[in-house]
C-alpha cells in the first residue's frame, strides 16, 4: 500500500477509537452517573410507583453495559430515541437546527478565514510596523474576551445603543429558507468571527516571518523576482501550512462555541437546543448534540491532519 | 476556549539545543538584567528562582504593566466593592430599570437593584471561581503531564490517548455534559471547568517534560539512583515552571470565561447572587432601557480577561526572552 494511504488509514481508525471512547463518556456521564434520569424527568414529587414505570419505560432497569450497547446501535443507524420533552424523535426535533447552525458555522468560517489569512500575513509583512503593532494589540484583546461578551458588546453596538442596523435578537421564520433572512445570521457570525480570528491571525504572522527569512525566499528575490510573485508563489502558500492545523482547530472550536452565541441572539440552533436541554435535563437530545459536536471535533481535526500531511512537500516525500 | 490549545501566548518553550548555564545539577538561573538587549549578566546577585525571573523580566514589559494594573484594578473592586457599596445587593432601591439617577448611579436592574452596589458585590464569585478552577487544573494536569513525559513511551502513549478524547470535548460542552446529570452546583462548575483545561495543561507540561528530561542533570540524578517520582517533582518540574506559568495565565483567562459565561447561561450562580455573569442575564432584557445593568458587568468581565492576558503575553515574551539567553546562543 502506498505509505501516504496507510498513514491515512492510520489516522482514520485512531479518530474512530477516540469517536468511540467519547461515546463511552458521554453515556456514561448521561446515563451511569448517580442522577437518576427517571426521577429528574419527574421532578421531586413523583412517587416511587411512577419512577418504575418511567424507568422501565426509558429501559433505565437493564444491565447498563446492554443500555449503552443499544444505543449505540441506534446512534449508528441514525435514531437517537425520542426527546423527553418534546416527545418527538430527536433526530426529528433537531433537524432543523442542525441546518441552521451549519449556516451560522459555514458563515462563521467563509468571512473569518480569509479575512484573518489576509489581516495576519500583512501583519508579517509589515513587521513592527503601525499596522502590525495595532493588529497585534486588537487579537491579544480580542482572544481574551469571552465569546458572550464580544456578541453583547456589538449588539449595543450595532443593534441597540449606537446604530439600529441589525436585529439584536435572531428569530428565524421557520417557514422561509434562511437564505432570505440573512440579516439574523449577521451578528452572531461576527460573533463567532472576532472569536476565532485572533488565533488564525497570529499564526499566520509567525509563519509568514519565518517564510520571509527562510532560503528559498531570500533566493527567488536575489534571482531578481519581483516581490509580488515572490510572496504570491514563495511565501504566502508556505506560510499558510502550518496554519492549517490552527485554522482546522478553530472550526471545531466553532462547533462549540455556537453554544453561547446561539443563546445570545436566541438563535434556533444546536447550541442554543444544547443549553435548553440541559436546563430540561432532557437527556437523549444531550447525548444526540455533545456527540455531534465531539464527533465535528474529531474530524475537523483529522481533515486538518491528513491537509497537512497532503501539502507539506517535505512530510509527502519523507514518507517514500 | 479551546482554540488556544496549540499556542500558548507565546509559542512553545525554545529548541532543543539548550545547553544554558542552567545544565548544573539542578542549578537555577542566573538573573538576566537587562536581557533585551542580550547583553550585560549580571553575576555574583543573588541567584532567583526560575519563575521568580520570570515575572521580573515581564514587568519590564509595557503590556504586562498594563495587564496586571487591570487586573489589579478588578481585584481591588472585587475585594474593596462590598464596603463601599451605597446599599445591601438585594436591597429594591428603585424602580425597575430605573435610569441612572443620584440615588443610583448606574440605575436598577431587573427587580429595582442597585447596579452599583450589584457590580461591587457581583466580582468576587468570578475572581475567586476562576482561580480554584484553574488551580484545579493546573495540578492535575500538571501531575498527568509530568507524569507522562517522564514515564516510558508505552504509558506515556495511553494517557495522551485518554486525554486526547477529554479533548474532543469543547470545554463548554464538557461542563454543560456533567452539568445536565449533577445539576447546576458550584463545586461542580469548578471542577469541572478545571477538569477540562487539565487535558490541555497536560500537553504542555509534557512538551516541556520531555525536552528536560534528556538534559544531564536527569541523567545525573537517575545515575545515582534517585527516585523517578522524586526526579520528576524535585528535578524536572522546578525547571518547566516558566511555560507553566504562562500557560496558568492562558487558562485563568479561558476559566474566567467559561464560568462567567456558565453564570450568563444560567448554570452558574444561582439567583439573588450578585454575580457578573448573572447580572448580564438578569438585565438582558432591559439592554435597549437600562444599558448600564449590562454594559458595566459586561466591561469589568472584559477589563479583567483582558489584563490577564496582556500580563499572560508579557510572561510569554519574557520567557523567549530567557530561552535565547540560555540557549546555545
Amino acid at each position: 500500500m502506498h505509505p501516504l494511504a496507510k498513514i491515512i488509514l492510520r489516522r482514520l481508525a485512531l479518530g474512530l477509537l477516540t469517536l468511540l471512547l467519547v461515546s463511552v463518556l458521554v453515556f456514561a456521564a448521561t446515563q451511569a452517573l448517580p442522577g437518576d434520569t427517571a426521577s429528574a424527568i419527574l421532578g421531586r414529587d413523583a412517587t416511587p410507583d411512577r419512577v418504575k414505570v418511567v424507568r422501565e419505560q426509558l429501559g433505565l432497569d437493564r444491565p447498563v453495559t446492554a443500555q449503552y450497547f443499544t444505543w449505540l446501535g441506534g446512534v449508528v443507524r441514525g435514531d437517537v430515541g425520542d426527546s423527553l420533552v418534546a416527545a418527538q424523535p430527536v433526530t426529528q426535533l433537531l433537524g432543523q437546527r442542525v441546518v441552521n447552525s451549519a449556516a451560522l458555522v459555514f458563515l462563521a468560517a467563509i468571512i473569518s478565514i480569509p479575512l484573518s489569512i489576509l489581516i495576519g500575513s500583512l501583519a508579517g509583512l509589515l513587521r513592527d510596523r503601525w499596522f502590525d503593532s495595532v493588529t497585534s494589540l486588537g487579537s491579544l484583546a480580542l482572544a481574551a474576551l469571552p465569546e458572550f461578551v464580544i456578541g453583547i458588546l456589538l449588539i449595543m453596538l450595532f443593534a441597540t445603543q449606537v446604530f439600529r442596523i441589525f436585529p439584536s435578537v435572531s428569530r428565524v421564520n421557520p417557514n422561509v429558507p434562511l437564505s432570505s433572512q440573512l440579516d439574523v445570521l449577521i451578528l452572531p457570525a461576527l460573533t463567532l468571527v472576532l472569536a476565532v480570528a485572533p488565533y488564525i491571525i497570529r499564526i499566520l504572522r509567525a509563519s509568514m516571518i519565518e517564510v520571509l527569512e527562510s532560503e528559498y525566499v531570500q533566493m527567488a528575490r536575489l534571482k531578481g523576482m519581483p516581490e509580488r510573485i515572490v510572496l504570491q508563489r514563495h511565501a504566502l502558500p508556505n506560510a499558510v501550512i502550518p496554519a492549517i492545523q490552527v485554522i482546522a482547530l478553530n472550526l471545531a472550536w466553532l462547533a462549540g462555541g455556537v453554544v453561547v452565541v446561539e443563546y445570545l441572539f436566541n438563535y434556533p440552533g444546536i447550541g442554543s437546543g444544547l443549553v435548553d436541554a440541559v436546563a430540561n435535563r432532557d437527556v437523549p437530545v444531550i447525548q444526540a448534540i455533545v456527540l455531534l459536536i465531539a464527533a465535528l471535533y474529531v474530524g475537523f481535526n483529522l481533515l486538518a491532519d491528513i491537509l497537512t500531511i497532503l501539502v507539506s512537500p517535505r512530510l509527502r516525500t519523507g514518507l517514500q | 476556549m479551546s482554540a488556544g490549545d496549540l499556542a500558548p501566548a507565546g509559542g512553545l518553550p525554545g529548541s532543543d539545543l539548550n545547553l544554558g548555564p542552567d545544565e548544573g545539577l539542578n542549578e537555577p538561573l542566573e538573573p538576566q538584567l537587562g536581557h533585551d538587549l542580550g547583553i550585560s549578566r549580571v553575576r555574583g546577585k543573588k541567584r532567583r528562582r526560575e519563575w521568580v525571573q520570570l515575572l521580573i523580566d515581564a514587568l519590564h514589559y509595557r503590556r504586562t504593566q498594563i495587564g496586571l494594573a487591570l487586573f489589579l484594578f478588578i481585584v481591588a473592586v472585587a475585594v474593596v466593592g462590598p464596603y463601599v457599596a451605597p446599599y445591601s445587593p438585594s436591597e429594591f432601591i428603585v424602580a425597575p430599570f430605573a435610569k441612572p439617577s443620584s440615588i443610583a448611579k448606574f440605575g436598577g436592574d431587573n427587580l429595582g437593584r442597585d447596579v452599583l452596589t450589584r457590580v461591587l458585590y457581583g466580582g468576587r464569585s468570578v475572581l475567586v471561581l476562576s482561580i480554584i478552577a484553574t488551580a484545579i487544573g493546573m495540578i492535575l494536569g500538571v501531575s498527568l503531564g509530568l507524569f507522562a513525559g517522564y514515564a516510558r513511551a508505552a504509558i506515556d502513549d495511553v494517557i495522551m490517548r485518554l486525554l486526547d478524547v477529554l479533548l474532543a470535548f469543547p470545554q463548554i460542552v464538557f461542563v454543560l455534559l456533567l452539568v445536565s446529570v449533577l445539576g447546576p452546583r458550584l463545586w461542580l462548575i469548578v471542577l469541572t471547568v478545571g477538569l477540562s483545561h487539565a487535558p490541555r495543561i497536560a500537553r504542555v507540561a509534557r512538551g516541556s517534560t520531555l525536552e528536560i528530561r534528556e538534559r544531564d542533570f536527569v541523567k545525573a540524578a537517575e545515575s545515582l539512583g534517585v527516585s523517578r517520582l522524586k526526579i520528576a517533582f524535585t528535578e524536572i518540574l522546578p525547571n518547566i515552571t516558566s511555560p507553566l506559568l504562562v500557560e496558568f495565565g492562558l487558562r485563568l483567562t479561558y476559566s474566567i470565561g467559561l464560568i462567567a459565561a456558565l453564570s450568563f447561561l444560567g448554570f452558574g450562580l444561582q439567583p439573588p447572587a450578585a454575580d457578573w455573569g448573572l447580572m448580564i442575564n438578569e438585565n438582558r432584557i432591559g439592554l435597549i432601557i437600562q444599558p448600564y445593568s449590562i454594559f458595566v458587568p459586561v466591561a469589568l468581565i472584559a477589563i479583567l480577561t483582558i489584563g490577564v492576558n496582556l500580563a499572560t503575553d508579557g510572561m510569554a515574551r519574557a520567557m523567549i526572552g530567557i530561552e535565547r539567553d540560555t540557549g546555545a546562543a
